[in-house]
Order: C-alpha cells, then structure tokens, then sequence
C-alpha cells in the first residue's frame, strides 16, 4: 500500500502550535476555553493543542474526550463498535467555548454527531471546530475554525494522522488504497 | 464483538464479558448526567416479554430501552391459560409480524429464550431474562459490574477475587448465572447451601462447595446472599425457616466475620430476616441498591452492543 508522508513531526509540532496561537487570538483569551478531542485521535490532538496555549498564554487550559459513537448516523450500517471514553473536564461545559478537535475532516458527520452529543451534556456559549487535516469532499454544511493542514484528495484516498502516543511516532500520511479509504 | 442473542452466561468469552463491563462503565456516565437520553437504538422495537411476576428486571430493561431511545413493548403473559409449548411460539410470531428487533423474555420453563432463538419463529434478538432455574445473564452481568467496580476500581476481569454464593442454589438462575460468568473471570467461587439445595451435579461446577458458611467468611471479598424462593419449593427443603436462618442467614454476628472491604449483594428482592437480617441489608458494606442501578447500565450495554449495530449478517467492511 503506496503512502505518502505529507507532514512530519516537526511540521506538525509547528502546525499545532499555529493553531494554538489562532484559538487564543479567536477567543480573546483562554479563560473559558474547553478543548474536547473525539477520541481516539482527536483526544492526543486536543492534549497537543492545550499544551501549547497553556505555554503560551500561562493559563492551564482544560481538555477531554468526548465521544460521538451512540450519536453517530451510520451505527445501522456497520458492526456494533466499542465505545471510547467520554471525559467532560470538572466545570463542564455551560456557557464556555468548546472547541471540538479531531484528527481528519472529512464528510463532516462525525463532527454532526459531536454537536449533538454537546446538545445533551450541556450548552456552550460557542461551539468551534479545530482540526489537523481537512481533506475536503464534506457531505454537511459543516466547516472547521482552525486547520492544521488543508489536503486536497479524492475519495479513494485515505488519511492517517499518527500520533506518538497510539502510532510510536507524528506524522500525517495519505494512502492511495481505496479499501482503506474512511 | 457478541453473537446475536443473550441467552446463556456460558456463551460469553472473557472478551465479550469484558466488553460489555467496559460498555457499561461508559454508559454510566450518561445515567450521571442530567439528560439520560442517548439518540442510539431510534426506530427499533424492544419487547419485553414476561410470562413470570418480574419488577426490577422488567423495569430495568424498560429504562435501558427507553434510554436508549428504543420503542417498548411490555407483555405480561401470566395467568394465559394455553400450554407453554403454543402460547410461546403464537406469541413470537405475533411479535415477528409486529417488526420486533429484540424480545426480552422471562419464562418459567427453563431454556424458554432458547427455544424461541432457535426455533425460527422470528428474527430479533432474544435476551435472557431468567429462564426457570436455568440462567439469567444479564444479573450475573450487573453482579460482575458491581464486584469490579468495589474490588478491582472498575477495571480488567475479576482474577483471584473471592465471591462466596450462599443460599437456595438449586433454584437459583442467578447462581447458575453468575459461576459460569465469575468463572470465565477468573474470579474464585465458593457456593455455601445446605446439601438439599444444590444441585445434582454441582460437583462438576467450576466451583468449590461448602455446607458450613461460619468457615468461608473471613476470607470472601464479597458475599452474595441468594434469595430463599419459596416459590418454587413443592417439597420440603429444610426443617424450618428459623433453622435456615440460624445456618445458612446473614446477620450482625456472621458479618462481624467477614474482612472490612468486603461487601455483602442481594439479587433481591430480599426475605428481610430469612437470608438476610434487616440490619446487614441496611448495613454500609450491602451494595443491593447500587446493584439495581448498575443493573440499567448493564442492560444497555447489552442492548446497544446487540442492536446497536448492523444486523450480524449485513456487512461489517469500514
């Protein structure tokens, strides 16, 4: 299976800490940030993310996990999945800004689901979307607020974001292997 | 993943057992929160099908379809005067005709849930929800959920914990249950009963018998007093009901014996002063209510990992 390394460690490193400086600037300050990563990625990238604005800023900023699997819309059309964890930080989420953060944005309905996860644990004061890659080809109306990197690809084309903590190392790869297409 | 039904504790693998403890303690979170309403099993039928006086088992099942936003059906068949054989296969294709994706049955006749999975008089998923003095999974289930949770932080199988079983065990699904289920744990079973109220056969449980309870306290982690079911007793099992008390029943000076972490469950509902005296099941130590809420968790666990899903013949490609 051909892949082709698109960021390595290091520009992924800069590419977080960019977006880090960008959710600090949009928000005006940190202090009622939360960061929430759809696991399993989402989650390392959400933990990157506030590690680098907590640098910066001072401020500890807190970040969970929230996953979206007994929301999602194609539960019926595939084998039952295992749920993640879901870990809303002490304080949740009334009237704070959550910024969702996951690994690859690509039709857009996982992040549906995420909203409507968010909808039954509480109500945020604004709701925005951070994400290491947007691969395009979106079936919502459903845009991000903080890219690491926009990737051009077609739809037989898949995307793996790595992370040290699941993958042994950061990297962000496209694989032209339609059966591992996602 | 799971087969397509529930019906027997021995079905479970230690993975599948494991899985579905792991999918309770997500769900438990959502029972935390304020809206307990999960969108998951939208549009699918669960029927609850009692042919035995049931509450929280019935109760429980309902609350975790309905948690999970399924559509319920409660039929309760007692009193129906047709032989079990019919009733239970006109009754099933009733339910096929009216487009159940699950059937959760109770019946007195012992391997009932089988015969309706198996007979192919519908397509749903059956769950076992106690069958005669057969098995009923989902309680082991919530027991085993109970134990993790007070004697390994929630995590991981049982291995090495010790459960002592004590009571009317050859009337006791949930006995039947919960060796096969704590067994494939790893957990270290001991059952406690007079010799007229085990089994045939216990022998060959995987698990060690005892007729003298004083003995096996000091070392249980947990204690699981079996309710005396006089139900189902046609001859005489004991001499009197004080001298099962005296032997057999957990009070103040037999729980005084038991190590200080260990807890005492009830699969309930409880005969207050026959196998248990009312100030052990009021004690700190009796977990008999969190049971009950684990329970729901449990249950939807079961549900969701069952129906939650593509039907297991569709396709699973990602």
């Amino acid at each position: 299976m051909p892949a082709r390394e698109v960021l390595d460690a290091s520009d992924m490193r800069r590419a977080i800490r960019r977006m880090a400086h960008e959710i600090i600037e949009k928000s005006r300050g940190v202090d009622d940030l939360v960061l929430l990563g759809i696991p399993t990625r989402g989650v390392w990238l959400a933990q990157r993310i506030a590690h680098d604005i907590t640098e910066i800023e001072g401020h500890a900023v807190p970040s969970g996990a929230l996953d979206v699997t007994l929301y999602r819309d194609d539960l019926r059309l595939r084998q039952v999945r295992a749920l993640e964890p879901t870990n809303i930080p002490t304080g949740g989420i009334d009237g704070r800004t959550v910024v969702l953060v996951d690994d690859v944005l690509y039709s857009g309905r996982t992040i549906r689901s995420a909203l409507d996860a968010l909808n039954d644990i509480g109500r945020p004061a604004a709701v925005r979307l951070a994400v290491m890659v947007d691969r395009g080809h979106r079936e919502l109306p459903i845009r991000p607020d903080f890219v690491g990197k926009n990737l051009p690809t077609a739809t037989d084309e898949a995307v793996r974001v790595r992370f040290v903590e699941s993958d042994g190392d950061d990297a962000v790869l496209i694989e032209s292997d339609a059966e591992h297409a996602r | 993943m799971l087969g397509k039904h529930l019906l027997s504790a021995a079905d479970l693998t230690r993975d599948q057992a494991l899985l579905i403890l792991d999918t309770t303690s997500e769900l438990a979170a959502v029972t935390d929160r304020s809206v307990k309403k999960l969108p998951t099993l939208r549009g699918r039928t669960v029927v609850n099908l009692f042919f035995e006086d049931s509450t929280r088992t019935r109760l429980s099942f309902e609350l975790a379809a309905k948690r999970l936003s399924a559509d319920v059906i409660t039929f309760s068949a007692k009193g129906s005067s047709v032989s079990k054989g019919e009733s239970l296969k006109d009754t099933a294709l009733t339910l096929e005709a009216m487009g159940a994706d699950a059937v959760i049955i109770r019946h007195g006749a012992s391997g009932a849930p089988e015969r309706l999975a198996t007979a192919g008089w519908i397509d749903g998923a059956v769950l076992n929800a106690g069958d005669g003095t057969h098995e009923h999974p989902t309680q082991a289930l919530l027991d085993a959920y109970t134990l993790r949770r007070h004697t390994r932080d929630g995590q991981g199988d049982l291995s090495g914990v010790r459960v002592v079983i004590v009571g009317d065990v050859l009337h006791s699904r949930v006995a039947r249950s919960n060796v096969l289920l704590l067994q494939t744990l790893g957990a270290d079973v001991t059952l406690v009963a007079p010799p007229t109220l085990l089994p045939v056969g216990v022998e060959n449980w995987p698990c060690k018998v005892s007729y003298h309870l004083d003995d096996v306290l000091p070392d249980a982690d947990a204690v699981m007093m079996l309710r005396v079911q006089a139900e189902r007793m046609a001859g005489a099992y004991f001499p009197s009901t004080l001298e099962y008390s005296r032997m057999y029943g957990l009070d103040a000076r037999r729980m005084a014996l038991m190590s200080p972490d260990a807890i005492v469950m009830h699969p309930g509902p409880m005969n207050r002063g026959l196998e248990i005296s009312a100030d052990v099941a009021d004690a700190d130590r009796a977990v008999v209510v969190e049971q009950v809420a684990n329970g729901v968790n449990v249950r939807m666990a079961c549900l969701y990992l069952l129906l939650g899903g593509a039907s297991s013949e569709g396709d699973g490609s990602q």
